[in-house]
C-alpha cells in the first residue's frame, strides 16, 4: 500500500546526550532513513594535552557522568600501560568489584526509568508513581543501592575521587565490605527479587526485530570479560576472531559522517553491535549459572540477534554481577585488606587500554613524555561505536515496519525504543578522533 | 497547595549532575515528589513543557546554535538555575579554551564542518540571565536538595564562600600539603564537603574559586609548598578554573 511518512523526531527523550531520527518515504518509498548525532563536541583528546599523568583520568572521567568509574579505570589502565605502573591484586580485585558495582547501578537507571515506561505505555517513569508505586520504589532503592555500593569503593559514582593510576588513593575498610555485603542480601535481594518478577512479566512486550551483524566484547579465560581481557568479534555464523587491546584501532576503523558529531565504526561488516548483548554473544558461557537460569527463563540464547533485547540482556548482567559481587566480596572479607600506596611510574610512552562499561567495550590509549605530562589521547566510546549499527537497523526496520503497515506514531515509537534499547550515550560519544601524536 | 513546576535541560556536559538526582534514593526523592512536579526533563521524559516554574540547566555554552534553546527556556522559566560547574562556570569544558587547535587535533580535516562547530565555552550567565547557581562536578545532592527547600520556602539560597580548606579542618583530614602532595582547596569555593582530599587525592576547585582569590600566591604555594614544578604549577587552574584565568 502506497503511504507517506514524516518523522522528524528531534532530540530523542530518555536518553543520554541528543540524538535525532530523520524518516520520509513518500508514496510506499522510502526516501530518508537516517539516526543523526548533534551532540556538542567536546574534544577530551586534544584538552588532556600537558596535563600531568595523575590528573588524566579525573580529567576523562566527565566524558559520561553515567559510566564515569569505566572512563576512569580505562584511563588509568592505559596510563599504567604506557608509564609500567604496577598493580596489585588486591587493586584489581576491587576495581573488578567496582565495575560490577557500575554495571548494576547502570543497567537499573536504563532498564526501569528509560526503557520500562515504553513497555507499560507511558511517557516516563512519573505517571507511574500512582500506578505502580511499589516498582518505582523498588527502582529508586535498587539505584540507591547501586550507587552507594559504588560510592564504598571508588568514593563516588559520579567522578570517583578514588580511583588513580596504579590503585586506590584509599581503600575501603573491612567493616564497609562487611557491611555491603549483608546489605545485598538485607536489602538488595528482595528488591531485585521483585523486579526480576515484573521483567518476566513485560518479557513479551520488546519487539521482535532481527538483524544478525557483527558483536565485538572484551574477551578473557578467567571470567565473563568486563574489566579485562582481549578484544573478541563474534559473526553471525558463529566463527570468532580475537584482537590484542594495543591493535584497537585494526577493529574500530573509525570515520567521519557528515549526519554525527560522533565518529563510525566498523570492522568485518558494514557494522557491529557493542553493549550486553555484544558481550551476551561473545561470552554467553562464562555468565553465571543463576543468570544463565534468567536467561532460559527469558528465552534468551545466544546468538541473539535481536537488538531491542540488549535491555533483557541488561537485567541478566545484573543478575550475573550480583552473583560476582558476592563473590569477591567474601574472598576480600576472606583475606583481610592490606594497606598499600599506589604503584608508581616505572617507564613513559604509550599504552592503551580496554574496559567493558555498560554500553559496550571502552578503549582509552594516551602518550607520554618523559616527565610523564600527556601528549595526546584516544577514547572510543561504545556509543560511537554503535551509531553505524543503529542506522543499519533503521534501514532494515523501516520497510519492514511499512509491510506490517504500521502507522506514523506507531513507526516513531518502534524507532525511538530502538534508540533506547542501545542504552546511547551520546554525550560520551561525540569527540573522537584522528589523533595525531606531537612528540 | 499547587506542586511547583521544575525542568531540566543539558547543554555541552556529561549529563552526571542529571544522573545525581538518581541517586537521592526514594526517601528524598519520593519527598521531593510531594512538593515538585517534573514538567519536562529530556534525559528521564517524553514530555515537554510550556510554563515552568523553575529551570535547572546544566552544562556549558560553546556553540552558536545553542543560543536559541537557552533563550528560549529563560522565556518559559520563572527561574533560572545554573546547575553544576559546565553551567555555572564552563567547568572542564573551558580546559580547551587556551588552545587553538583542537578542532583538528580530535577530528583532523574534518574539523571544518559546520556541525562540528565549537568555540571558546563559556558559562550560560554570559547567554541569559541566570538567577541562581549551584557549583560542583558534580553537584553536591546535599546542595540540591537544600537550594530547591530554600526556593520553596521563598528563601534565597546561600552558597558558601570560603575555602575547601575550611571544610578540611572540620572533618579533620589530614593538609594534602602535610604529606607531600598539593592542592587547590586553599582558594576553591567550599560546599561539597571536601571529599577529595579525605579520599586521598587534591581539591582542583571543580566548584571554581572563592570570590577574589590571591591566584600569585596559590601558584608560589603550589611551587614552594607542593613541589609542583614552575610549568605545572602555573598551569594547574586550568581544569575546571580556566574560566578565572580569562582565558574565556
Amino acid at each position: 500500500m502506497a503511504k507517506n511518512i514524516h518523522i522528524d523526531v528531534h532530540h530523542v527523550t530518555r536518553v543520554e546526550g541528543h540524538g535525532n531520527i530523520v524518516v520520509n518515504v513518500t508514496n510506499g518509498a522510502v526516501e530518508t532513513c537516517e539516526w543523526r548525532v548533534p551532540e556538542a563536541p567536546r574534544f577530551f583528546e586534544a584538552m588532556v594535552r600537558g596535563r600531568h599523568y595523575t590528573e588524566v583520568a579525573r580529567i576523562v572521567s566527565r566524558i559520561c557522568g553515567i559510566c564515569s568509574v569505566g572512563h576512569s579505570l580505562a584511563s588509568v589502565k592505559a596510563t599504567e600501560d604506557a608509564l609500567g605502573i604496577p598493580v596489585s591484586e588486591q587493586a584489581k580485585n576491587l576495581r573488578r568489584l567496582a565495575k560490577h558495582a557500575e554495571n548494576i547501578d547502570s543497567h537499573v537507571v536504563h532498564v526501569l526509568f528509560l526503557v520500562a515506561p515504553d513497555l507499560l505505555g507511558v511517557p516516563s517513569v512519573f505517571p507511574l508513581v500512582p500506578t505502580h508505586g511499589d516498582v518505582v520504589r523498588r527502582a529508586l532503592r535498587l539505584k540507591r543501592f547501586g550507587h552507594e555500593f559504588g560510592s564504598a569503593l571508588c568514593g563516588r559514582t559520579t567522578h570517583p575521587t578514588r580511583i588513580v593510576p596504579g590503585g586506590f588513593a584509599e581503600l575501603p575498610t573491612i567493616d564497609e565490605l562487611k557491611e555491603l555485603r549483608r546489605r545485598i542480601d538485607a536489602d538488595l535481594m528482595p528488591d531485585l527479587v521483585a523486579i526480576l518478577g515484573v521483567v518476566a512479566s513485560l518479557a513479551d512486550k520488546f519487539p521482535v526485530f532481527n538483524r544478525p551483524t557483527e558483536y565485538i566484547a572484551l574477551h578473557s579465560d578467567e571470567e565473563y570479560g568486563l574489566y579485562d581481557g582481549d578484544v573478541q568479534s563474534v559473526l553471525p555464523d558463529g566463527t570468532k576472531q580475537i584482537y590484542k587491546v594495543a591493535d584497537y584501532r585494526s577493529c574500530t576503523n573509525e570515520y567521519v559522517d557528515p549526519r554525527s558529531t560522533a565518529k563510525y565504526a566498523r570492522n568485518k561488516l558494514a557494522s557491529y553491535l557493542v553493549g550486553a548483548l555484544a558481550r551476551f554473544n561473545n561470552n554467553y558461557d562464562q555468565l553465571h549459572p543463576e543468570a544463565r537460569k534468567l536467561a532460559d527463563g527469558l528465552g534468551l540464547k545466544g546468538l541473539c540477534f535481536n537488538p531491542y533485547l540488549n535491555s533483557a540482556v541488561q537485567v541478566v548482567e545484573i543478575v550475573h554481577s550480583v552473583q560476582e559481587s558476592i563473590r569477591i566480596l567474601d574472598e576480600l572479607i576472606a583475606d583481610g585488606i592490606r594497606e598499600e600506596e599506589p604503584g608508581k611510574p616505572t617507564k613513559f610512552g604509550a599504552g592503551s587500554s580496554a574496559v567493558e562499561v555498560p554500553r559496550g567495550i571502552l578503549f582509552h590509549h594516551y602518550d607520554y613524555d618523559q616527565n610523564f605530562m600527556c601528549l595526546g589521547g584516544d577514547c572510543i566510546i561504545p556509543t560511537n561505536q554503535n551509531h553505524a549499527n543503529i542506522q543499519r537497523d533503521f534501514e532494515k526496520l523501516v520497510p519492514e515496519m511499512l509491510a506490517a503497515n504500521k502507522d506514523e506514531k506507531q513507526m516513531e515509537l518502534g524507532l525511538e525504543m530502538l534508540v533506547r534499547a542501545y542504552d546511547p550515550c551520546i554525550s560520551c560519544s561525540t569527540h573522537y578522533l584522528d589523533v595525531r601524536f606531537v612528540r | 497547595m499547587k506542586k511547583v513546576k521544575v525542568a531540566f535541560f543539558d547543554f555541552t556536559s556529561c549529563e552526571g549532575c542529571q544522573i545525581e538526582l538518581t541517586n537521592l534514593g526514594e526517601t528524598v526523592f519520593m519527598g521531593l515528589l510531594d512538593h515538585i512536579e517534573f514538567v519536562e526533563f529530556r534525559e528521564a521524559m517524553s514530555e515537554r513543557a510550556t510554563a515552568i516554574d523553575i529551570a535547572f540547566i546544566e552544562g556549558s555554552f560553546s556553540r552558536e546554535s545553542d543560543r536559541k534553546r537557552l533563550e528560549d527556556i529563560r522565556r518559559r522559566a520563572a527561574v533560572v538555575v545554573a546547575y553544576g560547574s559546565c553551567a555555572a562556570i564552563g567547568g572542564i569544558n573551558a580546559l580547551k579554551n587556551h588552545q587553538s587547535d583542537y578542532g583538528e587535533f580530535v577530528y583532523g580535516p574534518a574539523a571544518r564542518m559546520p556541525h562540528l562547530a565549537s568555540e571558546a565555552v563559556k558559562p550560560i550567565a554570559d547567554i541569559i540571565k541566570v538567577d541562581y547557581t549551584i557549583y560542583g562536578c558534580p553537584v553536591s545532592k546535599a546542595e540540591f536538595v537544600r537550594v530547591v527547600s530554600d526556593l520553596l520556602h521563598g528563601k534565597t539560597p546561600t552558597i558558601p564562600n570560603y575555602a575547601v580548606c575550611v571544610e578540611c579542618k572540620m572533618r579533620e583530614t589530614v593538609c594534602r600539603y602535610a604529606v607531600g602532595d598539593h592542592c587547590l582547596g586553599v582558594v576553591a569555593r567550599a560546599g561539597c564537603g571536601a571529599p577529595c582530599p579525605a579520599d586521598g587525592v587534591p581539591c582542583e576547585a571543580c566548584r571554581g574559586f572563592i570570590d577574589d582569590p590571591n591566584l600569585p600566591s596559590l601558584e608560589k604555594g603550589l611551587r614552594e609548598k607542593g613541589g609542583l614544578p614552575a610549568d605545572r604549577a602555573a598551569t594547574k587552574t586550568r581544569m575546571w578554573t580556566a574560566i578565572y584565568r580569562s582565558e574565556a
